[in-house]
């Protein structure tokens, strides 16, 4: 068998989500490893030794001035060259919640923000994605429906019009929020838990390997994390996700 | 040094923020505020040109797209307010904690921006509609508080600390002299809560010293002799008279007699740690340990509710890491008052409970999502009692690979603290909170209030984990009340040391040394390192951006010797200050129960269909009862990904669950911890000994719900009680401990932690105390095999069957229903007592819960407040199917409403029923009814139809808002 890809789960400060990805990246076949910030920084570890890149969920910097502005401001004071060699070398990038809304003000997936939620709140429930596109190498060929939580205070993804329309004719929409039957949220709560436009869960970059995505597949890969799971329903669909990731770095 | 002042606002007015301030000010009765916008204020100290202001503005401070900024040199001619409108500007005070401008400054420094040195924060309100009078009580109750921030209407300085010169400052504090009522002063004038019989022994020693005690002295002797360190009243030798007739008796410490007598009768194997480390420890599956500890916040949550709360939450947390482990779960059970109260019926110097729910809840919210722990397990309660005196219970539950937790500092190792700087916050926590609270107190102990970052404390649990693991330390303590005299002290109870206080980093300049050894500044921990150790801890701290101050060592001379800039400012001897503090000698009254109410019984009364769902529906929606989603959403309970059974579930994820359900990722195989709590003041105000056996069997009986073993669950207890030096509310708490014995031993299930927050009373300026209902809290932790074999409330199938498990003795003492039908206006029912607990139990709880191992119940939920019918509508709730049920012969009120212990309704499916059945054989077990289709609660009694209620009406009630 193919030797596993090394995934990079980035830690900064206020990360916290990153033991939940890298369980689900072991599951999916990847060999993660949990690199503090700083260790990059002083060059005691490098992006290009690792075939993946995961920024995981958390508070870095504990959201002061706006959730992910200050990680997206280290990554480009320290790691701007290291980050677009890896983009362009085509391996898979992952940015979940705190790691979309730095990936988004990095500059790393295209403009338009993550701001506060419409309800005002931060909110902790399960909800249904879609995965849409083709383009994107995390969702190509998922054919189910994804259950997962979303706990987040600042996801609702807001862009202008023309942003807007490129990202759709670019097939640049990866996952949206859809009702538990799969028909389309159209902007209404709580299907849509932020207010998102075109009920917008996750984005990819043109290429289609750096995925950024609101909600926590990570924690959706075990049967009995699924709220229904007493009544016989649900069962790890967050996993299929990470297995595409995994399988994608593993053939490059 | 030049100063700019920015404002930063949302290009769209309706920003939520501003949105949620309208709605809370018009609920605060502002009615003629026509518009609120909340906007974000910056002053940056140092050399910016206009170029750089703009860039920094567009790089750091705004969001482009959401936002915009302005700046201006300050100070400057104030600008006019917009036509129209008020502005009123917050600032906190100086000192007080701002991590938003660290991150500014250090920010800004990664951008390039040289020139800028210091940074502070601060909120700016356009108002409309507002006279300035109302503005400025606006500011008052809502937008600003006093305790923590400066406020003015127009535009406000910024709030840079005071470049005050270091002090070294020493003042001896002479009492070798002094006569009682000298003692008695100082003991006031340094707040340090201490009565004749200890300052005695304070001079009594200084004395034998031949000299007085340094102001350091005094004040880390009344921090580790206070109520809250050292927990006098339940070590107190009690005189307890019975008014009821029964023997005149002496209880010895409370603790000792009931509470820990309790854990060694016991004496359970998997039991590793009770009542000696900062948590109590029992094993999980062989490999690993779980530890749990719940602590109360109670006075500073009252006078700043999201610091006190949050810094509850961030306390709490420190003690799971005390004993090593990784914190995987948070718990927090609240009271407050009622969030209907108007003003005028508050005390004076009281914050609205509406605020103080809200600000406790952002607290609570902020610590435990930041830090990435899941919030999984609480409660919320109501009482007028309460409002003066909010109740804030937070919890943390840990784990780590058996025996890794290091308790042995050895001669030489060095005393390190770890986390964040030191300041002026929270001094005197210790004897503040162990003190009655009044009108000034929110002035006074300002200082007592700490304010919390998360993000510091997060990067101790990346630290010490890995340094536990690598065997870096030989010992650690957080430092929570007393700061650095308690932890260092504690740690060096038995060696002694010797430390430098000039090594600590201060966050400003200009504490004496006593400010600097008494400060509970946050998220600081101390450990006992090997000098060969340090290097290889230095840089793990550096890796993760913890600071490390070395302080001084471990030296076994046996004494407690603090030093500033190398002069001796402490130096005790542990023997004393660890032993020294005399027992409290007091008296208690028992057998004086309140006169149970004389009102006509509502018995023989003819009970209407339309009496029966009015109750029902008014139950629902009673406040202690009805859904507390709103709250339980803002908390993240999903992260670390190991929560199997949620706060909420059923179908629609709106239904209560009975008990929490964690499956830690990192433990191999499925073995679980589950977690629960019982809480009942309406008891507690009637009956202490049976309100205490009732809590207990309701944090048993909620374990047992989802699948526990009843056979391996531990407790906690948390006491909040009025002041104890008055007889009877001593003598209740003597009732409540002795419940707790006796429960303990009936189900078998040991204390192994536990904390008790006495004088929990309110001298109003009005000159009336105002002390809170007897509050005992228990907090359960079990242990299941396989969590995939837990059980939820919500019914599953139609056509399933419904029992009634357990000792079913309905009474109207205490219950809920008495409650409404009281408000309600209506016949209320006669006084009764509250429920006793059967000595069956036990053997019910074994019984179900080897049904459920064996895979043969569907749902369980527990009868609580509002008894059998809102147990069974509940489960309707959350499976969105009917019940049809059929009482057994009996008055209905009672039967539906009145309140028992022991007792759940069990969903099973009719193939499992003669299995179910013969498992209870000799065992209280009843019929009910059916699960149905067709969404509605119909019920009957003997066959004659009493009521039906569409299951959306339940859903309807159920989801009244808490306000």
């Amino acid at each position: 068998m193919m030797t596993k890809p090394k995934a990079l789960i980035l830690l900064a400060h206020g990360t916290n989500r990153d033991q939940d990805a890298a369980e689900a990246l072991t599951l999916a076949g990847a060999a993660p490893e949990t690199v503090p910030l700083n260790l990059l920084r002083e060059g005691r570890r490098r992006f290009d030794e690792y075939q993946m890149l995961v920024l995981p969920g958390g508070f870095s910097y504990a959201d002061a001035l706006g959730a992910g502005k200050l990680l997206a401001i280290d990554l480009r004071a320290y790691f701007s060259d290291q980050i677009q060699a890896f983009v362009a070398s085509g391996r898979p990038v992952i940015g979940i919640c705190n790691g979309f809304q730095a990936l988004v003000k990095a500059g790393l997936l295209p403009g338009g923000t993550l701001t506060f939620n419409a309800g005002g709140r931060f909110e902790c429930r399960w909800v249904t994605l879609r995965p849409v596109s083709a383009a994107c190498i995390w969702t190509r060929g998922l054919e189910d429906l994804i259950a997962c939580p979303v706990a987040h205070g600042e996801g609702n993804f807001q862009a202008s019009e023309p942003l807007l329309s490129a990202l759709r004719s670019g097939d640049q929409i990866a996952l949206t929020y859809v009702l538990p039957d799969g028909s389309p949220a159209e902007g209404a709560y709580p299907a849509n838990p932020n207010g998102s436009l075109l009920d917008i869960a996750g984005l990819c970059n043109p290429a289609g390997n750096v995925l950024g995505l609101m909600p926590h597949p990570e924690n959706h890969i075990h049967p009995w994390q699924h709220p229904l799971w007493t009544r016989r329903a649900g069962g790890r669909s967050g996993l299929p996700l990470f297995e595409n990731g995994v399988r994608y770095a593993a053939q490059l | 040094m030049p100063v700019y002042r920015f404002i930063v606002r949302f290009r769209r007015a309706d920003d939520p923020r501003s949105v949620g301030l309208l709605a809370d000010a018009h609920a605060l009765g502002f009615t003629a505020l026509t518009r609120l916008e909340c906007q974000d204020l910056v002053f940056i100290e140092g050399q910016l040109s206009p170029e750089e202001c703009q860039q920094l503005a567009l790089s750091l401070l705004i969001d482009p797209l959401t936002q915009v900024a302005e700046w201006r040199a300050w100070p400057a001619p104030p600008a006019d307010p917009p036509p129209g409108a008020l502005v009123v500007e917050v600032a906190l005070r100086p000192g007080v904690t701002d991590p938003v401008a660290d991150e500014i400054v250090r920010a800004a420094g990664e951008l390039g921006f040289a020139g800028l040195r210091r940074a502070s924060t601060g909120l700016r309100f356009v108002l409309e509609g507002l006279q300035a009078e109302a503005a400025e009580r606006l500011a008052d109750g809502l937008l600003a508080n006093g305790v923590i921030q400066r406020w003015t209407v127009g535009e406000i300085p910024p709030s840079f600390p005071q470049q005050s010169a270091s002090s070294g400052e020493v003042a001896q504090i002479p009492l070798r002299q002094a006569d009682a009522e000298g003692l008695l002063a100082v003991s006031r004038a340094r707040r340090a809560a201490l009565d004749l019989a200890e300052m005695q022994a304070i001079q009594a020693y200084f004395r034998r010293q031949g000299r007085e005690p340094t102001d350091v002295e005094f004040e880390t002797i009344a921090q580790t002799w206070s109520e809250h360190c050292v927990h006098k009243t339940f070590k107190a030798l009690i005189e307890v008279e019975d008014l009821a007739g029964g023997q005149a008796f002496t209880v010895n410490g409370l603790f000792q007699t009931y509470i820990r007598a309790a854990t060694e009768k016991i004496a359970a194997p998997w039991v590793l740690s009770a009542f000696v480390d900062n948590a109590g420890i029992i094993d999980l599956d062989g490999e690993n340990e779980i530890s749990f500890k719940v602590e109360t916040h109670n006075h500073p949550s009252a006078i700043e509710p999201f610091g006190g709360a949050n810094t509850g939450v961030g306390g709490v947390i420190r003690d799971v890491l005390g004993v090593s482990h990784k914190p995987v779960a948070n718990t927090d059970v609240l009271c407050f008052g009622m969030q209907t109260a108007s003003c005028d019926d508050l005390p004076a110097g009281v914050l609205h409970p509406r605020r103080i729910l809200s600000g406790v809840v952002a607290g609570v919210q902020d610590y435990g999502n930041k830090m990435g722990i899941p919030t999984v397990n609480g409660a919320i309660l109501f009482d007028p009692g309460y409002a003066a005196n909010p109740l804030v219970f937070c919890g943390t539950v840990g784990i780590a690979p058996r025996r890794l937790h290091p308790r042995q500092p050895r001669r030489g190792d060095r005393v390190v603290v770890l986390g964040g700087g030191t300041g002026r916050d929270g001094l005197r926590g210790a004897t503040f909170s162990s003190m009655t609270m009044d009108a000034q107190t929110g002035e006074v102990a300002g200082a007592s209030v700490q304010i919390g970052n998360p993000i510091v404390e997060k990067g101790l649990v990346d630290v010490i984990l890995p340094a536990r693991d690598r065997r870096l330390y030989t010992a650690i303590t957080d430092c929570g009340a007393g700061g650095l005299s308690s932890a260092v002290g504690e740690m060096a109870a038995g060696l002694g040391c010797e430390v430098e206080l000039a090594h600590v980093r201060l966050k400003y300049p200009g504490l004496a040394p006593w400010e600097i050894w008494l400060s509970e500044a946050q998220e600081r921990m101390v450990l006992a390192v090997p000098p060969q150790n340090l290097p290889a801890l230095r840089e793990l701290c550096a890796v993760h951006n913890v600071d490390l101050m070395d302080l001084g060592e471990f030296t076994g001379s046996g004494r407690l010797v603090v030093r500033y800039r190398g002069r001796v400012v402490l130096d005790l001897d542990n023997q004393f200050l660890h032993h020294g503090l005399p027992q409290r000698r007091l008296r208690a009254v028992v057998g004086r129960h309140p006169p149970l109410s004389s009102r006509p019984s509502a018995a023989g009364e003819t009970v209407s269909a339309s009496r029966l769902t009015d109750s029902l529906l008014a139950l629902l929606a009673h406040p202690n009862i009805a859904s507390k989603a709103e709250v339980i959403r803002i908390y993240d309970h999903e992260v670390q990904g190991g929560t199997a059974v949620k706060p909420l579930t059923g179908v629609q994820m709106d239904a209560p669950s009975d008990a929490c359900v964690l499956r830690p990722l990192g433990a191999r195989g499925q073995a679980g911890i589950a977690l629960a709590n019982g809480i009942n003041p309406e008891y507690g105000k009637r009956d202490a000994y049976r309100m205490a056996m009732a809590v207990v069997d309701e944090a048993v009986r909620n374990l047992v719900a989802v699948g526990a073993d009843p056979g391996r669950i531990a407790l906690l207890d948390n006491f909040c009680w009025g002041d104890p030096l008055r007889p009877e509310t001593l003598g209740a708490l003597v009732e409540a401990a002795r419940g707790c014995h006796d429960a303990a031993l009936l189900f078998g299930a040991p204390f192994i932690s536990g904390k008790d927050s006495l004088n929990n009373e309110y001298l109003g300026a009005d000159g009336q105390r105002h002390a809170i209902p007897p509050t005992l809290l228990i907090s359960s932790i079990g242990v299941m095999a396989d969590v995939r074999r837990a059980v939820t409330m919500d019914l599953k199938e139609a056509g399933n069957l419904l029992y009634l498990a357990g000792e079913f003795a309905p009474t109207f003492g205490g219950s809920h229903f008495d409650l409404i039908a009281s408000e309600g206006g209506r016949l209320p029912v006669a006084g009764e007592p509250v429920p006793a607990v059967s000595a069956v139990t036990p053997r019910v709880y074994a019984a179900l819960h080897r049904t459920i191992a064996a895979g043969l119940v569907r749902a369980a939920h527990d009868l609580s407040e509002g008894g059998l019918a809102v147990a069974a509508a509940e489960m309707c709730i959350g499976g969105r199917l009917g019940l049809d049920l059929d009482l057994p012969p009996g008055d209905p009120l009672r039967l539906l409403f009145g309140e028992t212990t022991g007792c759940l309704l069990v969903e099973v499916a009719p193939q499992q029923a003669e299995a179910f059945e013969a498992a209870f054989h000799g065992l209280p077990l009843g019929k009910l009814g059916r699960v149905a289709e067709t969404p509605a609660l119909t019920v009957s009694a003997g066959g004659r139809p009493l009521f039906r209620l569409p299951v959306s009406d339940l859903v309807a009630a159920w989801n009244t808002p808490l306000r």
